[in-house]
């Protein structure tokens, strides 16, 4: 098969594929507890187990019910998400909530590891570039796939000691 | 025993005192050649002894904790705190690590077990190892000094000593409680040794990477330790705690994360320095970040900054830990800089896409997941000394940070193997990756039909998202590493004319190393398969009266009975319940809820039905105080199983990276002549 031709087939393959990915991905069913279940892992019971309340088990336990009837009234009220967790926060402070606000400086805890990383990333790209673009023309861009092959296999099967 | 214990590391800071003074001076002598009244070799050499006979003493300080333990000696604080006359042989083991003082004790002696086995074999390198045993000596001066001043184990009570103790705490009244702590331990204690090699190697501007190859063994048996003390905290945390979990994000899981990270990073870069003389500063960085990470995790959780479930002991030591984690950071700092010109690489990196470059990702992933958790760790104190508003950092927070660098590690795991050193040609990638590259897909499809999908009901499911990602990227990494497990043995079958599976044994010995590293990824996917599971757990709860059931996944539960039993240790409240599937009675569980009776402190004993497909792990969470009917919880929990298997796997792997390779000679081999022609290469080693 010529190597367009090929290069065809791989594509009409590919999209193929995304396409089945795409509509098993539409296919969703319902879970009429999901959003009790979603909300009350946004939330810490207050006792001091330091456990989400979803995950709360100890019986007896003086607030998780007392909270999780709460989140059920709110519910029942026709409360959105935001405005029960306002509640929440107003009546035990922001230590309620399993993870900081998007909001002020709460922003900068999801805001930080990603900026790191992708500084990090990045400056780490640059780096190697800048160590690739002072180095001779790299032997491996050989034209010759025979000895391009051959060099490859002698790298891999001399490389017995250190590591992988 | 007391006053032999405290006499015994009273002897034992004096001994490390002088171990680290005469050590250091000697070495300054050697290295300045001053004329001095006494041979610097024999004030080395004092200085060892001095090192050996610390590990004496610090031995006999823990034996006559342990002995008081034994003996019920209530006169010792420490002991009144954390046994009683019922706690079971076993545990009074484990006291010696359940409190502030006696977790100092056991890691002073750790140091000074490490310590004697080096100075032992000091022959090896005995400058470089006089270097690191007078560092060493300056750690242990250290915990010497915080157990003989600050959190002395062998404080003797005010007033007449009580008839028993208040006893263990419960959560620590569990099998594995009686390895994990020492598990973990050894792994963090373990990576002063690669950190004094490193530190002393810097200091002596010692020539070429002979240290890295005489540390090897010590970094790889300590970071086997560390991950073995991980997982068993996991394990512990999974049957005791009984929330149906294994990993909360907790400040102390934090702690003991965070050098794993770095130092499996360090594991990784260090094969660059060995091999191409590469990112020396960097490796030398990243041992002296893990050696304070090991600190750092102790001052987090033992003074009292975060709160844990699992800190067993709190105290004002912070103060000490502050100290000397800023001595042991100005001592790097000017170490480095005075000797930064002896850290000049000797090669570069010549391509974006080869091995070395893989390494580099690999180690800026390790590094930004260890930033993330350390940042989620201490953000709550950030937040409220900035804005004075403490908050929460949790398991969700995590979950949505630390799970996608997660992912592109493993996505680095996979790619790293299949990449040459130097570099490569688009040719060779797109060779190494296109089955990879399909097994992703098509798992991401099978994922789908099966009803995994990310979205429910019109939301997006991060947790189904991720775990089929998860399974995708694993079915790829697994599918690479196999790749290069089956290229190589098929050259050597074609080559001497063995089976396969000899093929495959045979080249895991001529480079175990490499392959043992394999192995390990392998293990490592099969965690992360084993975790991703997690996005899939149910569970129910009822409150259950004889003959009730309650269902959960193919499992039904009948409750057939609930009764009590009591020893001198505890009394014990647990439910009967019959668990049937397809209408037939496979077997029968029996969780428990115990109130331990010295410290009156309850404790669920989770009953675990493990299968290679799912946990069903049933909780007794009590009675309920109107009806005195037993409540209920079950959880059923796929793959959980699959993440005890991988850290066997991980062991299996570490102990034939460990093992020599066979020595590599030149093989001749009878080639034919048509092939001859073609220089069929030969693979190093030979049997």
């Amino acid at each position: 098969m010529p190597a367009p031709a090929r290069f065809t087939l791989w594509i009409k393959s590919a999209q193929a594929l995304a396409l089945a990915v795409a509509v098993c991905f539409s296919l969703g069913a319902t879970d009429a507890n999901s959003r009790f279940t979603n909300l009350n892992h946004r939330l810490m019971c207050t006792c001091g187990c330091a456990e989400i309340l979803g995950e709360c088990n100890h019986v007896g336990c003086p607030n998780s019910s007392g909270e999780l009837e709460e989140l059920r009234t709110g519910m029942a009220a026709g409360k959105s998400d935001k405005e029960i967790l306002d509640g929440f926060v107003g009546k035990y402070g922001a230590v309620v909530l399993a993870a900081p606000t998007t909001q002020g400086f709460d922003l900068v805890a999801w805001i930080a590891p990603f900026a790191v990383f992708l500084a990090a990333l990045l400056g780490t790209i640059l780096l190697i570039r800048r160590w690739t673009a002072v180095m001779p023309p790299a032997e491996t861009l050989a034209t010759d796939p025979a000895t391009d092959a051959l060099k490859e296999r002698i790298r891999r099967e001399t490389d017995s000691e250190g590591g992988y | 025993m007391a006053a032999f214990g405290s006499f015994a590391l009273v002897i034992a800071l004096l001994l490390a005192a002088w171990n680290l003074v005469a050590g250091t001076l000697a070495l300054r002598l050697i290295a300045t050649g001053q004329p001095s009244p006494i041979s610097p070799e024999r004030l080395a050499d004092t200085a060892r002894r001095a090192g050996i006979a610390v590990f004496i003493a610090v031995t006999a300080a823990a034996f006559a904790l342990i002995w008081s333990v034994f003996a019920n000696d209530f006169s010792i604080t420490y002991i009144l705190e954390h046994s009683n006359r019922a706690l079971p042989g076993a545990y009074k083991f484990s006291a010696l690590w359940s409190g502030q003082e006696g977790s100092l004790l056991l890691w002073a002696w750790l140091l000074a077990a490490y310590g004697f086995v080096l100075r032992l074999t000091h022959k090896q390198d005995v400058k470089l190892y006089a270097y690191a045993g007078s560092i060493l000596a300056g750690i242990q001066v250290f915990f010497l000094l915080v157990l003989n001043f600050a959190a002395p184990p062998f404080a003797l009570l005010r007033g007449a000593p009580p008839a028993d103790g208040n006893g263990l705490n419960p959560l620590l009244q569990y099998p594995e409680m009686v390895i994990h702590p020492p598990m973990l331990y050894l792994g963090y204690v373990g990576f002063s040794v690669p950190f004094a090699f490193a530190l002393g190697a810097l200091m002596m501007r010692y020539p070429g990477e002979k240290w890295i190859k005489i540390t090897r063994i010590w970094t790889m048996v300590t970071w086997l330790f560390l991950t073995c003390g991980i997982f068993l905290g996991m394990h512990w945390a999974y049957a005791v705690l009984g929330w149906g979990g294994y990993w909360g994000w907790d400040p102390v899981e934090n702690a003991s994360f965070m050098p794993w990270l770095t130092g499996t990073a360090f594991l990784h870069s260090v094969m660059m320095q060995e091999k191409k003389g590469m990112m020396k500063s960097w490796n030398v960085w990243l041992i002296f970040t893990t050696f304070l990470l090991t600190m750092l995790g102790t001052l987090l959780t033992r003074a009292g900054l975060v709160s844990s479930v699992h800190a067993f002991a709190q105290s004002s030591i912070g103060t000490w830990f502050v100290v000397f984690m800023g001595i042991v950071l100005a001592v790097c700092i000017f170490t480095y800089i005075l000797q930064r010109d002896h850290l000049k690489g000797e090669h570069q990196i010549e391509s974006l896409v080869s091995r070395e470059s893989s390494f580099l990702f690999n180690n800026l992933v390790l590094l930004a997941a260890c930033f993330v958790i350390l940042w989620g760790t201490l953000f709550p104190i950030l937040s409220e000394y900035v804005v004075g508003n403490k908050v929460t950092v949790g398991a969700p927070w995590y979950n949505t940070v630390a799970i996608p660098i997660g992912l592109f590690l493993l996505f680095l795991t996979g790619v790293g193997p299949l990449l040459p050193w130097r570099s490569t040609s688009l040719r060779a990638i797109r060779r190494n990756f296109i089955v990879p590259c399909i097994a992703v897909w098509a798992t991401v499809l099978v994922c789908l039909i099966l009803g995994m999908r990310p979205w429910k009901d019109g939301t997006f499911e991060s947790g189904s998202f991720y775990a089929v990602v998860s399974f995708a990227l694993a079915a790829g990494v697994l599918t690479a590493i196999s790749s290069e497990f089956g290229r190589g043995a098929l050259v050597i079958a074609r080559q001497s004319g063995r089976n396969y599976l000899a093929s495959m044994v045979l080249l895991v010995r001529r480079n175990t190393r490499r392959y043992g590293g394999y192995i390990i990824h392998i293990a490592v996917v099969i965690v992360v398969i084993g975790l991703a599971g997690s996005a899939f757990n149910r569970n129910v709860e009822s409150e259950m009266a004889l003959h009730d059931k309650i269902s959960i996944g193919p499992y039904t539960l009948e409750c057939v009975g609930a009764s009590q039993d009591s020893n001198a240790n505890y009394n014990s409240d647990f439910a009967m319940l019959d668990v049937y599937k397809n209408g037939k009675k496979q077997f029968q569980m029996t969780p428990e809820k115990r109130v331990y009776l010295a410290s009156e402190q309850p404790q669920t004993m989770v009953a675990i039905h493990s299968i290679p497909l799912w946990d069903l792990y049933v909780v007794y969470e009590g009675t309920n105080p109107d009806t005195q009917q037993p409540i209920i919880k079950a959880f059923l929990n796929p793959l959980v199983g699959w993440i005890w298997a991988g850290v066997v796997l991980i062991v299996i792997g570490t102990v034939v990276a460990l093992v020599p390779s066979l020595t590599p000679t030149t093989a001749s081999l009878r080639m034919p002549a048509a092939r001859t022609a073609h220089a069929e290469p030969v693979l190093g080693g030979g049997d």
